[in-house]
């Protein structure tokens, strides 16, 4: 037990990391497990939430027993050092006729030279009649030359009946990303995802999904809302399989600004004749008549296209 | 309160508003009406600052605003109700009105500028400004946003444009409410629905670009009741 219960132990750097990617302004509620520069900094399991160490040390093992509602687990990872490259492996387990929320995200400060990069495998488990939010913010500052590279991938299993809903934030000052969500359903589950991605300088930001609706009546509905500032890159790939009875939808909404470039490559697989799967996809710059509205309300054009940015990522 | 000293405005080789002047004076709520065609919403974009003439002056409290743009125009006090409102994916009616009011604007306060334009506040103040909305809300969040304002000199250009009836009938309800709460601000209405027009103090009609009538509303009316410049409504609808 003395490993799940280390007192927090993070300076101050890390501390605006973590309250930028999990908007924690001290230890939270609940269960927790913070990561700072490739160490533990801090654990707190609960009745029904445990948190284990992997035998092999590349990561954490998440246990949620059946029937937990209304309880949270909080996973933020900070790197402030310049320089780490790391992959960890997480696991959720979460057991039947659950209803909790699960927060992670991952800060990258680098004021050094050298390239910091945090690659986080993580795999959900959702057994039958569960229902998990889970809410994930990249962030990146400093001023080094060192990049700031996060490559997430997101295993997600749904069994029959359960409900996952995933809210996936990049905002700001993250150099590379290459983000790969896959997913099964088995039937009536439903996943949703709301994806929000904005890019500045020369990032590079890859989303793809893989969607499989494998059970009747299983739906998804992907949508993604992003913008590509000066001469930032995007790539969306969004695709859902539909392989029985079932409903699947996916829009990328994009706004290009200065020399923003957005590929968005969406597609649809229908293997069963009750599959019914609709994509959207909308790219261009910001209306001007949105600029003109806001500036006779006194705003200036700068101003204007702030509020219109931080309302279509909001 | 504003001045237009011989505007014109030339897109390319067409001339829109020939050589045109026009006074109105503070407490006075006026409509501008004519034909489609005529230069009436140009002539509202170029008073709000959308659009710049190519000759021309424009006095707003007796300063000169030829060639401020629109958000000093804003701030000077002119306010512009677009005819087509705007959406926006994202933002919701509270932030609009903020953004109007410049101020922290609460809850209350903003419901009280929706109620005015006859939606019921807790429905709308957490709704996105976003196609979800029919033409007739979207009209009256326009309105509230430019009520929220607190202008001036407020332009609506053709308010009734886009509108079901129902709607309309609450449109004229707001703008009788502006007409006896008007005090030291302005009021321009480009429209032609008679009902407009008979609220009003005085009448502008322009055609082909250039104002050909300019003076009180029992001048003017009278002579325009039939033609296409002042439209009824539908006699099963009428009072």
């Amino acid at each position: 037990m003395s490993d799940n219960k280390k007192v927090v132990n993070l300076d101050a750097i890390q501390k605006r990391l973590i309250t930028e990617v999990a908007d924690l302004h001290e230890v939270p509620m609940g269960a927790y497990n913070f990561r700072a520069n490739s160490q533990l900094a801090g654990r707190n399991v609960t009745a029904n939430i445990d948190i284990k160490s992997k035998d092999d040390g590349t990561g954490i093992d998440i246990f949620i027993k059946p029937n937990t509602k209304n309880e949270s687990v909080h996973i933020p990872v900070v790197l402030s050092q310049s320089g780490i490259k790391e992959t960890v492996y997480n696991d959720f387990y979460i057991a039947e006729n659950c209803d909790v929320v699960i927060v992670a995200g991952c800060g990258i400060d680098n004021c050094g030279s050298q390239d910091s990069e945090h690659d986080g495998i993580h795999r959900f488990h959702v057994k039958q009649n569960s229902k998990v939010k889970y809410v994930e913010k990249h962030y990146g500052s400093g001023d080094g030359s060192g990049k700031r590279i996060l490559n997430p991938q997101t295993e997600v299993y749904m069994d029959e009946n359960s409900y996952l809903e995933m809210e996936m934030v990049q905002i700001k000052g993250v150099d590379s990303t290459e983000r790969m969500t896959t997913a099964e359903l088995k039937a009536g589950a439903k996943l949703i995802v709301r994806e929000r991605l904005m890019t500045h300088g020369d990032q590079r930001a890859f989303s793809g999904y893989k969607v499989s609706l494998n059970g009747e009546n299983s739906s998804a509905d992907v949508v993604s809302r992003s913008v590509a500032k000066e001469n930032s890159f995007q790539k969306f790939d969004a695709c859902i399989i539909g392989n029985a009875p079932c409903h699947g939808h996916t829009e990328c909404d994009s706004i290009i600004m200065d020399n923003g470039k957005i590929l968005a490559v969406p597609s649809l697989e229908a293997n069963n004749i009750d599959a019914m799967l609709v994509h959207e996809a909308a790219i261009g710059k910001i209306a001007g008549d949105q600029i003109i509205k806001l500036m006779t309300l006194g705003l200036t054009e700068q101003e204007a296209e702030e509020q219109i940015i931080n309302g279509f990522l909001a | 309160m504003l001045e237009l000293k011989n505007i014109s405005f030339r897109v390319q080789e067409r001339e829109i508003i020939h050589d045109l002047s026009l006074k109105v004076e503070a407490k006075k709520f006026l409509v501008i009406t004519g034909p489609n065609g005529s230069g009436k919403s140009t002539l509202a974009k170029i008073i709000a600052g959308v659009e710049k003439p190519s000759s021309g002056k424009i006095l707003f409290n007796n300063q000169d605003i030829t060639n401020i743009n629109i958000t000093e125009r804003a701030k000077l006090g002119i306010g512009f109700a677009f005819q087509q409102p705007v959406k926006f994916k994202g933002i919701k009616v509270i932030d609009l009105l903020r953004i109007a009011a410049h101020e922290k604007l609460s809850i209350n306060d903003a419901c009280d500028y929706l109620s005015e334009v006859g939606l019921c506040a807790k429905d709308y103040v957490n709704r996105e400004v976003n196609a979800s909305l029919s033409g007739g809300e979207l009209k009256r969040i326009e309105i509230a946003t430019v009520l929220a304002k607190q202008s001036k000199l407020t332009l609506f250009d053709e308010p009734e444009a886009g509108i079901d009836l129902w709607s309309f009938q609450n449109l004229i309800k707001i703008f009788e409410n502006m007409r006896r709460g008007i005090q030291d601000s302005s009021i321009i209405i480009i429209s032609h629905q008679e009902r407009i027009l008979n609220i009003a103090d005085d009448i502008a009609v322009m055609a082909g670009g250039v104002i050909t009538k300019h003076g009180p509303r029992d001048e003017i009316l009278p002579e325009l009741i039939g033609t296409s410049a002042a439209v009824g409504q539908c006699y099963r609808f009428k009072d």
